[in-house]
């Protein structure tokens, strides 16, 4: 039960983008069209439960019993950053047309902060690792939902006529703040 | 000194035709989360100026000795050395704020605005142009991150770097504006109505 509520929440209720404000550069620059959103949305899912993982594991396994969190911001953005190599590699190899879709996409993920944001999180809140496994799908799904909510709106905006000074990133803000808004509405449905 | 008007010119970029946030869009995501007030913005802008200043010297010191193959993991772990050093800082003399700014502190490790200055400017550039432009870029962060921060807390919450000027009875506080949906809306604003005065400066100068 604990499960399904961390990855509601993780998901809906206190969605990355909308409600920690983790990965907003994608958020901002990848929302263009609805495809390429669905597409970074995937990666991101895939590399993020990854990482949930495998930083649990280092935080739990390496770092607390040796007693050096002050190591922690260092040596999870360098896992992050191989992992995500690791996972392009991996992709290359495995499945040639997935990594066409997905390829270009994958080393934009090393900067995107909600990746690290959540393995901070994870950390801080004290997560078991099947928690933590939700956690980071949860975050993913989010993720991919505001995005795709996101190009979805930008795609009927483009036929909009938007007052000059707003055109392009103020006006993404904006959206975003009502998708913000809309997305309060889901904080009375859980308290995780 | 021939190239000082340079070095000013190279800080004064970052404040303003190229500021991170309003034109360049980079380090949306802690300008976003910590403007909620004016001393968290102010905490936030010093400590990512005091990262990128030292992470550029450094970069722009070892410049010649990191081989292209490996030069962003370098630079990343540049960065969080630094980020760890400011975090540590915070928490040991301000851990009010350390506890207000949270997670966002190690976040900064992830401030693209930081990674940008690394790889596009102090990789190429001596040492000295590097700290001015690195200098300017965070001053710039700082300033948008303050007048953010307090935009959204005379409007959220009645105060100003936390002295209340407009109490209760008088001003009934938008309690949006200190919640996420309010930073988006008064960021796209801001950015709106900059754009605005540009486009007229253009326009009358045309």
């Amino acid at each position: 039960m604990n499960i399904i509520l961390i990855f509601l929440s993780a998901a809906i209720v206190n969605n990355l983008v909308l409600a920690y404000f983790l990965g907003i550069c994608p958020f901002l620059g990848v929302s263009k069209r609805l495809d390429t959103a669905v597409n970074m949305g995937l990666a991101t899912t895939f590399v993020m439960t990854l990482a949930a993982v495998i930083t649990w594991l280092i935080n739990n396994l390496i770092l607390i019993p040796y007693d050096l969190p002050f190591l922690m911001n260092v040596t999870f953005i360098i896992v992050i950053a191989s992992l995500v190599q690791l996972v392009e590699m991996f992709i290359k190899k495995m499945s040639p047309p997935l990594y066409r879709s997905l390829g270009m996409f994958l080393p934009l993920i090393v900067t995107n902060c909600a990746i690290f944001g959540l393995a901070l999180f994870e950390s801080l809140r004290g997560y078991s690792l099947l928690e933590g496994l939700f956690f980071g799908l949860g975050g993913g799904v989010g993720f991919t939902l505001a995005l795709v909510l996101m190009a979805g709106i930008r795609e009927e905006l483009e036929f909009a006529d938007v007052p000059r000074a707003l055109q392009g990133a103020p006006m993404t803000l904006l959206i975003a703040g009502m998708l913000a808004l809309a997305f309060m509405g889901f904080a009375g449905l859980l308290s995780v | 000194m021939a190239n000082n008007p340079s070095l000013i010119g190279r800080f004064t970029r970052g404040l303003w035709s190229e500021n991170p946030v309003t034109v360049l869009l980079l380090g949306m995501c802690p300008a976003l989360a910590v403007s909620n007030s004016g001393v968290n913005g102010l905490a936030m802008g010093l400590a990512s100026t005091f990262v990128v200043v030292c992470a550029s010297s450094l970069v722009s010191i070892i410049r010649r000795l990191v081989p292209g193959e490996v030069r962003i993991p370098t630079y990343i772990v540049i960065i969080a050395g630094f980020v760890t050093l400011a975090d540590l800082f915070l928490k040991a003399y301000f851990p009010e704020v350390a506890k207000q700014l949270g997670p966002y502190v190690p976040l900064i490790v992830v401030n693209c605005m930081i990674m940008g200055r690394a790889e596009f400017f102090a990789s190429k550039h001596k040492l000295l142009p590097s700290i001015f432009d690195a200098f300017g870029t965070g001053i710039g962060f700082t300033w948008v991150l303050v007048i953010l921060g307090s935009i959204r807390e005379i409007l959220g919450s009645g105060s100003i770097f936390n002295y209340v000027i407009l109490s209760e009875e008088v001003f009934v506080p938008w309690v949006v504006m200190i919640l996420p949906a309010g930073a988006f809306i008064s960021l796209g604003l801001m950015i709106g109505l900059i754009n605005y005065f540009k486009l007229r400066a253009e326009d009358k100068a045309l």
